[in-house]
């Protein structure tokens, strides 16, 4: 189980983050990666997505993430007050925001759909109401919006 | 000799008494997060419930289990007075102060951070200081258990220490290290802010130290369970224990291995380094060495109880077994939960696997099936061993005990698989309320409802459990004999020195936790800038 965990994480299947990125979370509002403005979906300029988001209580901004399918994902996450969780359903998309640190996280979507995304770590009272939604469009549906939007959300 | 029979039974009634409360509210907690409930109306009575029943069920009563096990180890298989009765009272009176301390912010709401305690969320300071109480009345009893042992061996030079004292204390000084890691974080990171003198906190640091805690821990409350299956069930079923030197082998190798793997729960964190995953995850997968070898032990000495009772052949000697002795059923019962629970536990420690099942369901379902089931069954079966050398009245009812037992096994079943299945769905722990109408949640809700009847379950096999003690008061005196320990088919007369003592597996556990926590806890200590404001909970900001 060992060799596989190190076959698995040698060819970056499901890798943990390689270092630690920290963050202030009293002035990500005021510039800096995650400013209100920088948060959602970006298309990089090798074809990649970076999504930003941040969790706060109680809610995820955005609250509603816009991905493509069949396209290399990466999701860099904090937190901008206590400890909070992501997770998106049905997929191995899992990791913790803890407020001064950055989570970065790879994934590939393949199939179009939409998926719930919790908080799963307590985060005080209303913790039950964090919950946000990632939704998967075909590839050429996302760069026609892309086209017309730097930053990408499926908030309404 | 069983002298100091006051105060195991103190530690046995609280510990047996808070847990009934807890269990309580665990069930409530089941039924108000499940679709029978409306919505809960204020989802904080449910974290403030939560947070007492981990509270509870965590620190207080395995503790105390503990403890009154080992004093009456101590006492039995020494056969000597308990060195300090007086410190042992200390110590349980500290815990008592500790538990009220800390429940009293509790229900008032004043400190609903859950068990887990995860700055930046702060409480009530009462709430952290009660724990630190509980700890420090824990820790008499390490020391009391270390005094004990070396008092016996001054006068018992050359004699092997008693397998059930070795464990014993095997089993005090994992304790009193692991405990080490949540003290630090409430001493130096928590307490100072609640208090008020600091209002910055490194909630990364804090999950850190708590990791060193929070795995070992789960080992500190298998270890009554691990000997009373060597000590007590082979004696119970009317076998002998297969091999002494491999039970002492399993309970130096926990004490080794239990500590520096606690990163695994930190796998989806952010301010870990990938290295150091992958080097707790690697020990994580030693550490179900010693529980194999257990199995292995364990199934063997049961096989030599089936051929002594006349079984012949390959199965016949399962035929053979007393399965109306409810020991033989709760061993039986447990090793099936250990047995799912390890096979969860695998899973868990393997990177990949945890990312689609971190901090969902199928975590509350994994813990409870190996602490509620598989440790707290084997608790009970302690408590009815115990019982009659403790009251000197016998309990005569074994159907009803069967009977409790059948329902614990059957009620955690019920309870905890429904709990993995939703968790691999992705569903989140510690939420008071789920939309069940939703249709991507609306797959949950059945199986919630299922696992709350298990929960019911429960609680009736609690109730028949106090029901067996409190009828126990009424049968008439007996002699139950001196409290007595299995035998080894070749009972040790020679043990090898670090089979005889601590100070090697002492002195590796504290290594390993240097070599493998040194790192990351400087690293983050020295770091300026990786603090973050407190959010006091229960206070309008």
């Amino acid at each position: 189980m060992t060799g596989m965990a190190a076959y698995a994480g040698v060819h970056q299947a499901t890798m943990p983050q390689a270092r630690v990125e920290t963050v202030d979370p009293t002035t990500l509002h005021l510039g800096g990666e995650f400013v209100e403005s920088n948060l959602g979906s970006a298309i990089e300029p090798d074809g990649s997505v970076t999504v930003r988001a941040i969790g706060q209580q109680y809610s995820f901004t955005p609250q509603c993430i816009l991905v493509p399918a069949n396209t290399p994902i990466k999701i860099r996450a904090t937190s901008a007050d206590v400890v909070h969780g992501l997770l998106i359903q049905q997929t191995n998309v899992n990791a913790m925001l803890v407020p001064g640190y950055v989570s970065v996280l790879t994934a590939s979507f393949t199939q179009p759909g939409e998926h719930l995304m919790p908080c799963q770590e307590f985060c005080s009272v209303g913790h039950e109401g964090m919950w946000g939604r990632v939704k998967i469009i075909p590839k050429e549906d996302f760069l026609a919006i892309a086209a017309t939007q730097r930053r990408l959300s499926c908030v309404e | 000799m069983l002298n100091s029979k006051r105060l195991i039974l103190a530690h046995f009634w609280l510990a047996f008494a808070l847990f009934g409360l807890a269990l309580l509210l665990g069930a409530w907690q089941m039924f108000i997060r499940s679709p029978m409930a409306a919505w809960i109306g204020n989802p904080e009575w449910y974290y403030r419930s939560l947070t007492a029943h981990g509270t509870i069920m965590a620190y207080v009563f395995p503790t105390l289990i503990a403890m009154g096990f080992g004093y009456a180890i101590s006492e039995s298989s020494l056969k000597q007075a308990l060195i300090g009765a007086r410190w042992a009272w200390i110590g349980f009176w500290l815990i008592v102060v500790g538990t009220v301390t800390s429940m009293i912010p509790v229900s008032l709401g004043l400190a609903s951070v859950l068990y887990t305690f995860y700055p930046p969320l702060i409480g009530n300071p009462f709430y952290y200081i009660g724990i630190v109480l509980v700890v420090g009345g824990s820790w008499i009893w390490v020391a009391l258990m270390a005094i004990n042992l070396a008092s016996w061996k001054r006068s018992n030079r050359g004699v092997p220490v008693p397998l059930a004292m070795y464990a014993n204390v095997a089993s005090s000084w994992l304790w009193g290290w692991t405990a080490v890691g949540a003290a630090l974080e409430l001493v130096l990171q928590i307490l100072p802010v609640a208090l008020g003198f600091k209002s910055t906190i490194d909630a990364g640091l804090a999950r850190v130290f708590f990791s060193w805690t929070l795995h070992a821990i789960v080992y500190f409350w298998l270890m009554p369970t691990y000997i009373a299956y060597y000590t007590i069930v082979p004696r119970a079923i009317g076998g002998k224990l297969y091999s002494d030197s491999m039970a002492r082998i399993s309970f130096v190798l926990f004490l080794v291995v239990a500590m520096p793997i606690g990163i695994h729960h930190t796998f989806a964190d952010p301010q870990v380094g990938a290295g150091f995953k992958f080097i707790h995850s690697a020990f994580t997968a030693i550490v179900a060495l010693p529980t194999l070898l257990t199995v292995f032990t364990i199934c063997a000495s049961v096989e030599i109880a089936g051929r002594l009772r006349g079984g012949r052949g390959p199965f016949g000697w399962l035929t053979a077994l007393p399965w109306q002795n409810p020991v033989m059923l709760a061993v039986a019962f447990s090793f099936i939960m250990l047995g799912f629970g390890g096979a969860g536990g695998l899973i868990n420690m393997s990177y990949q696997l945890d990312a689609s099942i971190h901090n969902t369901q199928w975590i509350t379902g994994h813990f409870h099936l190996i602490f509620g089931g598989a440790i707290v069954i084997m608790y009970f079966v302690i408590a009815y061993d115990l019982w009659p050398h403790l009251t000197g009245r016998e309990i005569r009812n074994l159907h009803l005990m069967r009977v409790q037992l059948w329902l614990w096994f059957v009620g955690m079943i019920v309870t905890t698989f429904p709990w993995h299945y939703v968790g691999v769905l992705g569903m989140p722990r510690r939420m008071a309320f789920f939309d069940y109408t939703d249709p991507a949640i609306a797959p949950d809700a059945i199986p919630v409802v299922m696992s709350a009847f298990g929960g019911f379950l429960l609680v009736v096999s609690a109730g028949v459990f106090f029901a067996i003690l409190y009828k126990s008061q009424r049968s008439p005196l007996c002699d139950a004999g001196p409290y007595r320990f299995s035998v080894a088919v070749h009972p040790q007369t020679k043990v090898p020195v670090a089979l005889n003592g601590h100070a090697l597996w002492i002195a590796l556990m504290i290594g390993l936790t240097v070599t493998n926590y040194g790192f990351p806890i400087a690293q983050l200590t020295v770091r300026s800038d990786t603090s973050v404001p407190a959010y006091y909970v229960g206070t309008r900001k």
